[in-house]
């Protein structure tokens, strides 16, 4: 078993916080990489990018949104309690390099992910602007951390209850008619990297997204996480998860991650009236 | 003399006892194994038939040897016990080979019983004895030999590797076994279905080197978590790779990534380790198709289009860009799936696949196909036959056209020789890899082949490694 040994909630207890008890894997995790956890026996394996690791403590960091049955199940476990498999690190990690002026942006528990990202940039010697944004004031995660890991930040929120009033995008024009930016890393949901990546094309920023189609084994064995960019086929547990943003195909990942829609809605309906 | 020719006619009047199983109609919707195994007295007459051969076929056509006129002699006297360890001298996993192997082309093709009638039920009879002892047996523990102090890492728990841990530990060595996924086994445990194989038994091998001292760490991604070096630095002092063939080979047609199309490898992973097969009761979901197609006709078809059928398919459909006699996949599977229903399209091919506005499959295009000249595998080549395409509708395909080399491992480990599909190169007498002290076997190093020919690799592998334990390289 592997242990929770720290848990928060966050965004009105949406979103939630595990550090978990997992030396090897600690030892070994780089920004952008992942692990795959199944919480018991019948649990379904699901991936989640480690937002931070500590390889002295041996414990990984995931930082997960509740959207259905196993993040659910993920969420009734406690300090003490643990999970069954933890596999990782899997993926490829992020290429960090000093290239100048880079913009990290974020959404949703993407910012999550962007956060060991965005550090590893700025302690290379870039100049990070991040950009991060939630639906409403309440729902933003790690503000203070994302401050700390970059050189500047702008907060927006779409009801605009705080920092700027509409999308991450609107404030990425800003930047980019303004400086000179040498790249863009984009995390968050699908349409938000999509619309990133179609704005920094006209601004020829080279720019890197992280997927997140559905996955099974996450070693390059079954062909579930299929994406296509640049008009192949790749698998974004090896091959990524990290492409450029510039060549992937959003509307095929934005279809595919409906494929199992029907049954998950059945099985967290289920989960919900059981647990309440 | 006359005594003799009555005992041979006696014999000769026995006909090959029929395996029990369920009915097609039923096993048709349910996942439990099809053939029931023979009764005693089923296996007793049925090891009548053995004629004791002084050159017997059979031993020839078995990739590991076994000594079967012996095994099949011990049956007949009732020494039910005896029987099932003179299999163990040379095969460590009889309950798994008597139900997967392709013995209508290993010893039962050579039985000379065969010659003139049906060959003996050698995979039946092996089956027999396996089972016998897992219900009755003392599940006494083999002689081990005394510690050796020296440990070795075996990397992959296919039966190429469970058969090398299963050798080391009885000459004395402390073995770990580091197995991706979070169950040991395999192909036995996330790709033949339960129906064939009752993951029960693969857990009860697993289960049997645990108890002789083997250590199995699941979850360990070799290449990703630990890497082949930091295992010798960690004191192992020999690797075995045996990583399987895991890379699924997918057709490159218009619609290839549309929903409802999977790899073999991700639908029967889904239905058989994640036990999709019985959601909601467990969380991983697969999509049940009314009309499946699955493409490709050797065993991992065969599972695929009758675990479709087990999920409720109303047609279970297999398309073959051959003819019915290159059928790669064991008889008795093409027999069962023919008989639960499944059809077969022979000598087509797909051309794309058609979707919704969901981007969910609803069809395919094929081409029908003929036989040409024979291509570099000595099977006649097809070719595709212009104008004839034609249309099934479909909202499932399952793509089962092969495997290839999975490269996490070999991409991540130095000093290791690939051929040019990624197949690790190895010395064939002894298994070593051209990284000192590294061996490899099973589908790593064939590609994707059979249960019995990855152990019999593991064996060669595990006297090598035993000797360079106590020799050197
Ligand atoms: C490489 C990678 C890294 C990720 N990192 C994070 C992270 O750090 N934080 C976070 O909150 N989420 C992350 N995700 C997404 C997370 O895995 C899904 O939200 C989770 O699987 C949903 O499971 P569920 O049962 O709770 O929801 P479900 O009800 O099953 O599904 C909700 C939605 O999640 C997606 N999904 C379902 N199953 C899977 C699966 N096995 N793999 C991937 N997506 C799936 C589907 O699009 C689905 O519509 C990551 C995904 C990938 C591929
Ligand atoms: C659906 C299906 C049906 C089949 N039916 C038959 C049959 O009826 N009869 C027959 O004889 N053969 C059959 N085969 C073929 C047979 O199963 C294989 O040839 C055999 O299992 C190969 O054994 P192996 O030990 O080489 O590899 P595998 O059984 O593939 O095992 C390899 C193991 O290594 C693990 N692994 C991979 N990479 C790593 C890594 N980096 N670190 C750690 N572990 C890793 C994998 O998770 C897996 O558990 C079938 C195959 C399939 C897929
Ligand atoms: S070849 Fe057939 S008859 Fe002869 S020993 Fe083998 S199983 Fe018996
Ligand atoms: S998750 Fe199976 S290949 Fe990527």
């Amino acid at each position: 078993m592997f242990k929770i040994v720290k848990r928060e909630e966050m965004s009105d207890g949406t979103v939630v916080l595990n550090d978990i008890d997992a030396p090897m894997i600690a030892r070994k995790a780089k920004p952008g990489q992942f692990v795959i956890l199944k919480a018991n026996e019948t649990g379904e394996r699901i991936p989640l990018t480690m937002a931070a690791t500590d390889s002295e403590k041996g414990t990984i960091t995931v930082i997960y949104q509740v959207v259905g049955k196993s993040t659910a199940l993920f969420k009734t476990l406690q300090v003490g309690d643990g999970y069954q498999d933890v596999i990782g690190p899997l993926g490829k990690a992020t290429h960090i390099e000093k290239v100048g002026n880079v913009v990290c942006v974020g959404g949703g528990t993407g910012i999550a992910v962007l956060h060991p990202i965005t550090r590893a940039l700025k302690e290379i010697g870039n100049h990070v602007t991040c950009i991060i944004g939630a639906r409403t004031k309440d729902l933003l995660i790690l503000e203070d951390r994302m401050k700390a890991a970059s050189n500047e930040l702008r907060v927006c929120t779409d009801d605009g209850s705080y920092g700027h009033h509409g999308f991450v995008t609107d404030v990425l024009k800003e930047i980019l008619e303004k400086e000179k930016i040498q790249l863009a890393v984009a995390i968050g949901p699908v349409p938000m990297m999509k619309f990133v990546s179609l704005m920094t094309k006209e601004y020829n920023v080279p720019t890197l997204v992280s997927l997140n189609p559905i996955m099974v084994d996450g070693t390059g064995m079954c062909g579930g996480c299929r994406v296509t960019v640049g008009g192949q086929t790749k698998f974004a547990c090896v091959d990524g998860p990290e492409f450029d943003g510039h060549q992937v195909d959003y509307d095929e990942l934005t279809l595919r991650l409906q494929a199992y829609c029907e049954n998950e809605k059945q099985c967290y309906e289920e989960f919900c009236i059981m647990d309440s | 003399m006359a005594e003799k020719a009555t005992k041979k006619e006696k014999r000769e009047k026995i006909p090959r006892q029929p395996m029990p199983e369920q009915k097609p109609k039923v096993r048709a919707k349910n996942f439990d194994e099809v053939p029931f195994g023979y009764s005693q007295e089923a296996a007793i007459k049925e090891a009548q038939r053995c004629l004791q051969c002084k050159k017997p076929g059979c031993v020839a056509g078995c990739p590991v040897e076994i000594d079967i006129p012996g095994f099949i002699q011990l049956i007949k006297e009732e020494k039910f016990t005896e029987s099932i360890r003179h299999i163990w001298q040379r095969n460590s996993l009889p309950a798994v080979c008597g139900r997967v192997c392709p013995q209508e082309i290993q010893c039962e093709g050579l039985c000379i019983v065969g010659k003139k009638g049906e060959p003996v039920a050698i995979g039946n009879l092996e089956r027999f004895a396996a089972d016998w002892e897992r219900v009755n047996g003392t599940g006494a523990l083999p002689p081990k030999a005394d510690p050796t102090g020296k440990k070795v890492a075996v990397v992959g728990s296919g039966p190429a590797g469970l058969t090398v841990a299963g050798d080391l530990i009885a000459k004395g060595h402390a073995v770990t076994v580091f197995e991706a996924f979070h169950k040991p086994g395999g192909v036995l445990i996330y790709g033949i279905p339960e129906f064939r194989l009752p993951k029960e038994i693969v857990a009860q091998e697993v289960n049997f080197l645990e108890r002789l001292g083997v250590t199995v760490e699941c979850n360990q991604v070799v290449g990703r978590t630990i890497t082949i070096d930091e295992l010798f630095e960690e004191g192992y002092e020999a690797v075995f790779i045996g990583v399987g063939a895991g890379l699924p080979v997918l057709l490159d047609v218009p619609g290839k990534n549309l929903i409802g199309i999977y790899s073999a490898n991700e639908y029967l992973t889904r239905s058989n380790l994640m036990k999709a097969y019985l959601f909601p009761e467990y969380d991983t979901p697969i999509i049940q198709g009314k009309n499946v197609v699955t493409l490709g006709a050797g065993n991992v078809a065969m599972d695929s289009a009758r675990t479709a059928l087990r999920l409720g398919a109303e047609n279970s459909r297999i398309v073959y860009r051959r003819s019915r006699a290159e059928v790669p996949a064991r008889t008795a599977e093409v027999h069962h799936a023919e008989e639960e229903g499944v059809e077969f399209f022979f000598l087509a091919a797909p051309t794309k696949f058609i979707g919704d506005d969901k981007g969910r499959v609803i069809g395919m295009e094929c081409l029908k196909m003929e036989l040409g000249e024979p291509d570099a595998s000595g099977r006649r080549r097809p070719v595709p036959i212009e104008g004839s395409e034609f249309e099934l509708e479909c909202d499932l395909v399952i793509v089962a056209v092969g495997t290839g080399a999975n490269p996490i491992l070999t991409q991540s480990t130095d000093g290791l020789t690939l051929n040019k599909w990624g197949y690790i190169q190895v010395d064939e007498k002894t298994a070593k890899t051209t990284k000192k002290g590294v061996w490899a076997g099973g589908d790593i190093v064939t590609g994707s082949a059979t249960v019995i020919l990855a152990m019999g690799a593991g064996r060669i592998a595990a006297n090598s490694m035993h000797d360079y334990l106590n020799l050197g390289w």
